[in-house]
């Protein structure tokens, strides 16, 4: 679709603007003319089924598409007004602006505290170690990791919990300071008490965060964002306040998914 | 009550919400045959129906609470959303709003007894007139509803007007019948509150007619801001 879904978050500012995107495969579309706002400080999910091209089009909020070889994106993609496709941006310095957690928690086989303080490092943000270790605890407590692991943050982070390991990932890309949050399917590995912990933190981050997740779960869209929008076989269907979607969808593809009517 | 074409994944859960709308059809039928009895009987001063309108009244409160439990097992279990979502709900107030009217029907035919005590009076027939709008209204509204039809819905729910008005001059009629003939207060009294009865189950009948709007459209029934009165 060409035309412009409104900006279901009223009053808010605009943070990631897309125009007419495309992602093809080695030649193979994946994703048809997508344009959407999505507004700062809100969280915005994704639902649709699996291969409609909402992680596609996640993935190219960082470009992480440019790691997959063959895959070409084309259209206007901006971030503050900021085209992040320009050459002259660096996706490393992109990537530490733009975090993502997926599905599967990936800390690295790192201490607790190593783990928090790689992004800082590289990207120099620290100038002595007690600014790292205030990065690192503020991050942690952001993460709401901080209260359990605060005595043992040289313990490897492969050793806690999924749902700690998660909110580590989380605490590891708050360390570097983003604007915006992608997180691809967060709590799919997870049980439902460790999903609620990080349910809680999305709901805390977006305060600070354009946050922007994607889900196979509707209650979890439903419960976590303000905004969500439905992908089907790589086109933007739908795009609303997450409250109409699901109580009165206006596309009959919409209402047919997220009533069970098709998968 | 059916919202859309296409079935569910989940057979389990699509019959389950079929179910629930056979139910409240059945609902909506026996309630309707109740009140039609009443008036009736009110009609005729005959007192002896009582016997059937009671055992009605505890099968229509039996089939509500069996609505109400399946609503409370389709939300806990199945998280309806959407159009789904929609007729849940709607289905748990209309419910509501058909037992009321079986038990202002059981009013009403309990008022035939009492009528029977009295010799016929000629202001029976604008109850019966009343009453035939009313169950009108009410087969109208659960036409709609079965036909999840937001047309005739409106229609119905427009028509509330017309009782409020039918009863209101029922009511002045029969003040100045009985100011004028002391011997109409006796009929009279029972026969304002069948008339009192009826007109409340229009308003039932409207309740109902703006659950159906919701229930397709998504949106509340509301013309220039102003709900019927």
């Amino acid at each position: 679709m060409t035309d412009t879904p409104p900006n279901p978050a009223d009053g808010q500012p605009i943070k990631i603007s897309a125009r007419d995107v495309t992602v093809s495969y080695s030649g193979k579309q994946a994703l048809h003319d997508v344009s959407i706002d999505i507004p700062d400080r809100s969280v915005t999910a994704f639902i649709g089924p699996s291969g409609c091209g909402k992680s596609t089009f996640l993935r190219c909020l960082n470009r992480m598409n440019d790691t997959i070889e063959g895959a070409k994106v084309a259209g206007s993609l901006t971030i503050d007004g900021n085209q992040i496709n320009d050459r002259s941006i660096d996706p490393v310095v992109l990537r530490a602006s733009v975090g993502m957690v997926f599905q599967k928690p990936n800390p690295f086989p790192k201490s607790i505290y190593d783990n928090v303080a790689y992004g800082p490092r590289i990207h120099g943000l620290a100038l002595s170690r007690s600014e790292l270790d205030e990065i690192v605890e503020g991050a942690l407590r952001k993460a709401g990791l901080w209260a359990e692991v605060s005595d043992r943050l040289t313990h490897p982070g492969t050793g806690l919990s999924g749902g700690q390991q998660q909110r580590l990932v989380i605490a590891r890309a708050i360390a570097v300071n983003p604007e915006v949050i992608l997180m691809d399917e967060p709590c799919s590995a997870l049980d439902p008490i460790a999903t609620a912990r990080i349910e809680e933190l999305i709901d805390e981050l977006r305060e600070n965060y354009c946050i922007v997740i994607v889900t196979h779960s509707m209650q979890q869209a439903a419960r976590v964002s303000q905004q969500t929008a439905f992908f089907h076989m790589g086109n933007l269907v739908e795009y609303g306040p997450t409250e109409d979607m699901f109580t009165n969808p206006r596309d009959t593809r919409t209402q047919d998914y997220i009533t069970g009517r098709f998968g | 009550m059916a919202l859309s074409r296409t079935a569910h994944i989940v057979t389990a859960y699509g019959e389950e919400l079929d179910q629930l709308a056979d139910d409240l059809a059945r609902l909506g039928g026996l309630v309707e045959t109740q009140l039609e009895m009443s008036i009736a009987a009110v009609v005729r001063r005959d007192a002896s129906v009582k016997p059937d309108i009671k055992a009605r009244e505890a099968q229509v409160n039996a089939l509500q609470v069996e609505v109400e439990k399946r609503v409370l097992r389709l939300f806990a279990l199945r998280q309806p959303l959407a159009t789904d979502l929609r007729m849940t709900i709607s289905a748990l107030k209309v419910a509501t709003d058909l037992e009321r009217v079986g038990d202002l029907a059981k009013n009403i035919a309990y008022r035939a007894g009492d009528l029977a005590e009295f010799a016929p009076v000629s202001l029976t027939q604008q109850v019966e007139r009343l009453g035939a709008i009313v169950i009108k209204q009410l087969r109208e509204v659960l036409d709609a509803l079965s036909s999840a039809d937001v047309e005739p819905a409106i229609r119905v729910w427009h028509s509330d007007d017309e009782v409020d008005e039918r009863y209101n001059t029922l009511v002045r009629e029969m003040l100045l019948a009985m100011t004028e003939d002391s011997g109409l207060v006796g009929p009279g009294v029972h026969i304002l509150f069948v008339a009192k009865n009826l007109e409340r189950i229009g308003d039932h009948a409207t309740n109902i007619a703006e659950a159906v709007h919701f229930m397709v459209t998504a949106s509340p029934l509301v013309e220039d801001g102003n709900s019927p009165s």
